[in-house]
């Protein structure tokens, strides 16, 4: 990153440093250590089981989805998968933690390493993976009291985990949200998670420190439990601003564990836990070592759908697509398929990726509808574009066309460039006669441009479009304009 | 059948006394609730049912006249309180588990129900099963029928008792330490500790999860081999350190002779090793008489006695004390007040339940053990303790390992004295840990081992002898034992009043 | 390697265990000699030796075993809720949760 870039991430002369502990759930039928469902929404302690509760004598048996997730995430990553790890105890004491400890790894994760790129602006970025491990889920503590009392849920206790850890690389919320969203669009596109943050699928814990350039890192504070990606940012700028203000006024900055309020969009620390650092890990007695064979690996691999990194890849090489277009429409494997279907119809590569990004995504959003839900198929998109580039219709009569097939008033793009007139006027004595006409209408103006004011020429090219009802080329108007003005 | 011969059965015989219509499982079960009542005051039992035992009895009897065959068909018998069942309560010895219901079974007690045997009642045991007297139960000790002022050993004391008692023909207990080994040891029975995952763990309220192990009690090596063969097997579906190797028929090698033997001399060429570290001044003269006098038995029999080293036997106690308290202090993290067991009536916070609860129902050894065991693991200490001991235990290991390239079974003492007197020993529990000597290595490496009747020793009370196999190797073990049982009779010897 | 008393009661509060000054004394003095014989261990050399974590693997390979993803445990809640100490309407009751 150049000096300039670097300075201008500054917060108040502060440089950010930003890591990322994500959990993961894994969509497994099953919890990871016992055959209890994990659907979501059941009635509490219904899919709780005998294991899940800890009762006296029961043993934890190893869900082999959720290791297979795990190896699909590591190769999606480009991590080591390691060829044997161990599982760990974690001991605390929670009424959400059943059995007083959680199971989960400790020195010996089963992914290592790893890293996660993505764009930010147009700049390439890189966060590298410390590792991801596999672990057990608590249960929950419900809000609503009962005369005084917590209600305590275990249907959630032992749903399998993805902890996903990264080095602390990101210097700025910006750059934390876009790891989290590529991280996001990862872990769904492989299928292992389903990415419901509402539910609780997919939770980010922030570590936050801030330094002057070249110092040595400062104390974090960590974020817990971020389940939306607009919250995130905001906590993270109010964490930074906050610690900067700490260390300004002479106070040191206590590692803390803080949540985030949406309400009052400050953090604030948690009751402390005492002891909180001494969890005691040691291996499992009950779990022995998990071994991966590298035949088992190679299965997973070849049987993994075509990532989004290389199928951006793919989309450069093939269709010249710059690498922010590759990587934007490669942010869902239902997006991307729409984006090749539409490409290849229309043969207009570049085209239908800046269609999709623009006009596709912009209405999916303002109706909060996935690209699986797209009223218009990306075959009639590409009858659509043919007609933008043979000249049939300009860029912004296509956008009323794309209106009207959105709000379904039909199916067919011909059909209703017709209906609605839309045609684009090729005929370029008409076209002239329009331009001599506003010519003659706006001497003033005219006299202007000649005089050398550039900006007369855009109004006049605008008056021209109007005057031609939207339907002239604006090609064709801009070259006829420029040489009737010389 | 007249009545006083019913306790006096084995399983062997009181199964074919069923099978031949001589008695029934209904009969046999009512004489031994009969029995147990009479005899409460050894404070072997914790918890009866007679309307499932009945109900069971009837189920077996069922069986028998559908003309169904097998060797624990209708035969009562009890389990130590830390195999869960469900229709009796299960307390593991311990005011936290006071009432508590379990929804299921152990597997071993499953597979034994399967094979058609009745359920009498749960037996006493020290709390959580850290002990060696069963003078840690939160409910009453158990006495020692042989003495009823001394202790019939730990944690398994309240299936010893019984057994030797004759209260009931066989038992289950659990051996994390010596917690099979020795009570049998103290009371004159059989016992035997298979190899680290031959039986499944799951039911069993866990006390260290890399030690303990379900085995038989009973009055033989025969009968010993009978439950065994019930109990044993791989439990894939539920316990993930339970080893994937074969159920095997125990009974089979017994009475045959080992290859080149002679009916005279069934165990020739039988090479058994005596480590002399279970032979010095640490072990009590009397105990040592008895157990060279059973191995000149063994020595008639055909087999030959080799002198070897377990140079880290006394290393073992550390090793052991550090190990087990560390997965027992986590194991024991279950008991919050929470979910199950006992919960304090008066509390101020969620922190203070936890405290109150856990104070009020684990007793003095748990609530120590949970202490050593979580020091050991706190930061800063994991590397010199927990992780040296296992270090430690993989050099022991090793040693077993190398013993066993010049003998076939290990032998010696199971205890370095006889069963002491009841509150003899409680205030000093580091005492108590030491005289645990002979049997935490066998543990620690994971190996099958047994306690046979071998003789008497101070104050006339019971004397084992310990043998000690390499993995897998039970059927040996009872084989070995099965031919001394029929060249002497220490094993059919019965306390007085019993 | 001596305990203190205020090991005591970092090591109970660790534990969730609650001691009287009497108690705790006893503890100390207890645990103390307990660790008089772990001083053993020292004297060992273990440079090299990996930790025996599963007994049997001194003679075999133990590897952890895996299951199919098969969600086939039914709702069993009231039986397993049989002796809770406080559950209403299928919640299991606790001194409130502060965060």
């Amino acid at each position: 990153m150049s000096d300039k870039k670097q300075a201008s991430l500054l917060v108040q002369g502060y440089e950010v440093v930003i890591g990322f502990e994500t959990h993961a759930q894994l969509a497994t039928q099953s919890k990871i250590f016992s055959r209890a469902p994990t659907a979501f929404g059941a009635e509490p302690n219904t899919q709780a089981c005998a294991v899940d509760l800890a009762l006296p004598g029961t043993l934890p048996v190893m869900n082999r989805g959720a290791v297979e997730h795990a190896i699909r995430l590591g190769l999606a990553l480009g991590s080591h998968i390691a060829e044997q790890s161990v599982f760990a105890r974690k001991n605390y004491f929670y009424p959400d933690l059943p059995k007083g400890y959680q199971i989960s790894q400790f020195e010996i994760p089963v992914v290592q390493g790893g890293e996660v790129s993505f764009f930010l602006g147009d700049e390439k970025k890189t966060v590298h993976l410390v590792r991801a491990h596999l672990e057990e889920d608590a249960g929950k503590s419900l809000h609503e009291e009962f005369h005084g009392m917590s209600g305590i849920d275990l249907n959630r206790a032992g749903t399998p985990l993805l902890e996903i850890v990264t080095e602390p690389d990101m210097r700025s919320s910006a750059e934390a949200v876009a790891y989290a969203k590529e991280l996001h669009k990862t872990v769904t596109w492989i299928g292992i998670c389903d990415g419901n943050m509402q539910e609780g699928s997919f939770r980010c814990d922030a570590n936050v420190s801030v330094r002057k350039p070249g110092a040595p890192l400062g104390t974090r504070r960590e974020i817990k439990n971020l389940n939306s990606f607009k919250f995130m940012q905001q906590a993270i700028d109010y964490e930074v601003r906050w610690q900067i203000e700490q260390i300004e006024d002479g106070h040191a900055i206590q590692q803390a564990t803080v949540l985030f309020d949406p309400d009052t969009g400050e953090t604030r620390a948690m009751r402390t836990k005492e002891d909180a650092a001494d969890y005691r890990y040691f291996p499992d007695p009950d779990l022995p070592p998990l071994v991966i064979a590298r035949d088992w690996v190679e299965q997973v691999k070849a049987n993994m759908p075509e990532l989004p990194r290389q199928m951006a890849e793919r989309l450069v090489q093939t269709y010249g697509l710059p690498e922010y277009d590759a990587t934007t429409v490669t942010q869902s494997p239902a997006m991307a398929a729409y984006f090749e279907t539409a490409a290849k119809a229309s043969g207009q590569p570049k085209m239908a990726s800046n269609w999709i990004m623009g006009e596709v995504s912009r209405r999916l959003n303002n109706e909060e509808k996935d690209i699986a839900k797209v009223p218009v198929s990306a075959d009639t998109l590409a009858a659509l574009l043919k007609r933008i580039a043979d000249g049939t219709v300009s860029n912004n009569a296509a956008k009323q066309v794309m209106d009207a097939l959105w709000a379904g008033e039909g199916k067919d793009v011909d059909a209703v460039i017709e209906a609605k007139g839309l045609k684009q006027m090729n005929d370029s004595g008409a076209l002239e006669k329009i331009i001599d006409e506003v010519m003659a209408a706006n001497a003033p103006m005219v006299e202007q441009f000649r005089a050398g004011k550039d900006k007369a020429f855009n109004a006049l090219v605008g008056l021209v479009m109007k005057a031609s009802k939207g339907k002239a080329n604006p090609q064709q108007a801009n070259d006829l304009l420029k040489q009737k003005l010389q | 059948m007249s009545a006083p011969e019913l306790h006096q059965m084995g399983v062997a015989e009181l199964a074919a006394a069923i099978r031949h219509k001589k008695t029934s499982s209904v009969e046999a079960a009512q004489h031994l609730l009969a029995r147990a009542k009479q005899h409460a005051d050894l404070g072997a039992y914790l918890a009866f049912n007679e309307d499932l035992t009945l109900a069971q009895a009837k189920a077996a009897d069922a069986r028998v006249a559908a003309g169904e065959h097998g060797p624990l068909l209708g035969v009562p018998l009890a389990h130590k309180d830390i195999f869960v069942t469900q229709g009796f309560p299960t307390t593991a010895g311990s005011k936290m588990l006071e009432g508590y219901q379990s929804p299921f079974d152990a597997t071993v007690v499953n597979q034994l129900a399967q094979a058609g045997s009745v359920t009498l009642g749960k037996l006493n045991c020290d709390e959580f099963a850290m002990g060696s007297g069963n003078d840690n139960s939160a409910y009453a000790p158990v006495h020692n029928p042989w003495d009823t002022a001394r202790v019939p050993g730990g944690s398994s004391g309240g299936s010893a008792a019984a057994v030797a008692a004759r209260l009931v023909p066989a038992a289950t207990g659990t051996d994390t330490g010596g917690s099979i080994r020795q009570p049998a040891s103290f009371t004159g029975i059989t016992g035997i500790k298979p190899t680290y995952g031959r039986c499944s763990r799951y039911g069993m309220v866990a006390f260290a999860s890399s030690l303990d192990q379900a085995g038989p009690m009973a009055r033989s090596a025969v009968d010993c081999a009978t439950l065994l063969t019930a109990m044993a097997g791989p439990d894939i579906d539920r316990d993930s350190t339970s080893l994937d190797h074969p159920a095997e028929d125990y009974t089979r090698l017994l009475g045959q002779s080992r290859e080149g033997a002679s009916a005279a001399q069934p165990l020739k060429g039988l090479r058994i090793g005596l480590p002399k570290e279970f032979f010095g001044a640490g072990c009590a003269p009397d105990v040592l008489a008895a157990v060279r006098a059973a191995l000149s038995e063994y020595e008639k029999l055909g087999a030959t006695l080799v002198d070897i080293s377990l140079p880290r036997t006394e290393l073992s106690i550390p090793v052991y004390y550090i190990i087990a308290p560390a997965e027992a202090s986590s194991n024991l993290s279950r008991f919050d007040g929470v979910k199950f067991g006992h919960r304090a009536a008066k509390y101020d916070d969620l922190t203070d339940m936890y405290k109150k609860s856990r104070s009020e129902g684990f007793g003095p050894e748990a609530q120590r053990r949970i202490m050593i065991g979580t020091y050991v693991l706190s930061h800063g200490y994991y590397d010199a303790y927990y992780l040296k001991a296992q270090q430690i235990r993989r050099l022991i290991a090793q040693d077993f390992q190398q013993a066993f390239n010049l003998c076939d079974v290990i032998a010696g003492p199971v205890a370095p004295t006889v069963a002491w007197k009841i509150g003899e020993k409680s205030d000093d529990p580091v005492a108590n840990y030491l005289a645990d000597i002979y049997t935490l290595s066998t543990s620690l490496a994971g190996l099958p081992g047994m306690s046979v009747p071998a003789g008497f020793g101070a104050a006339n009370m019971p004397v084992g002898l310990q043998l000690v196999g390499n993995y897998f190797k039970e059927g040996e073990l009872l084989q070995t034992a099965h031919a001394f049982q029929q060249a002497t009779d220490w094993h059919l010897k019965t306390p007085e009043g019993y | 390697m001596s305990l203190t008393l205020s090991d005591i009661g970092r090591i109970a509060n660790l534990a969730r265990l609650e001691l009287s000054d009497p108690q705790s004394e006893r503890m100390l003095s207890q645990l103390n000699g307990f660790f008089d014989i772990v001083e053993q261990m020292n004297a060992i050399d273990t440079t090299g030796v990996e930790p025996l974590a599963h007994p049997t693997a001194v003679i075999d390979h133990v590897s952890l075993r895996l299951r199919p993803d098969v969600a086939s445990e039914p709702d069993n809640r009231e039986a397993n809720q049989k002796s809770a100490p406080a559950v209403e309407r299928g919640l299991f009751l606790v001194p409130k949760v502060i965060e």
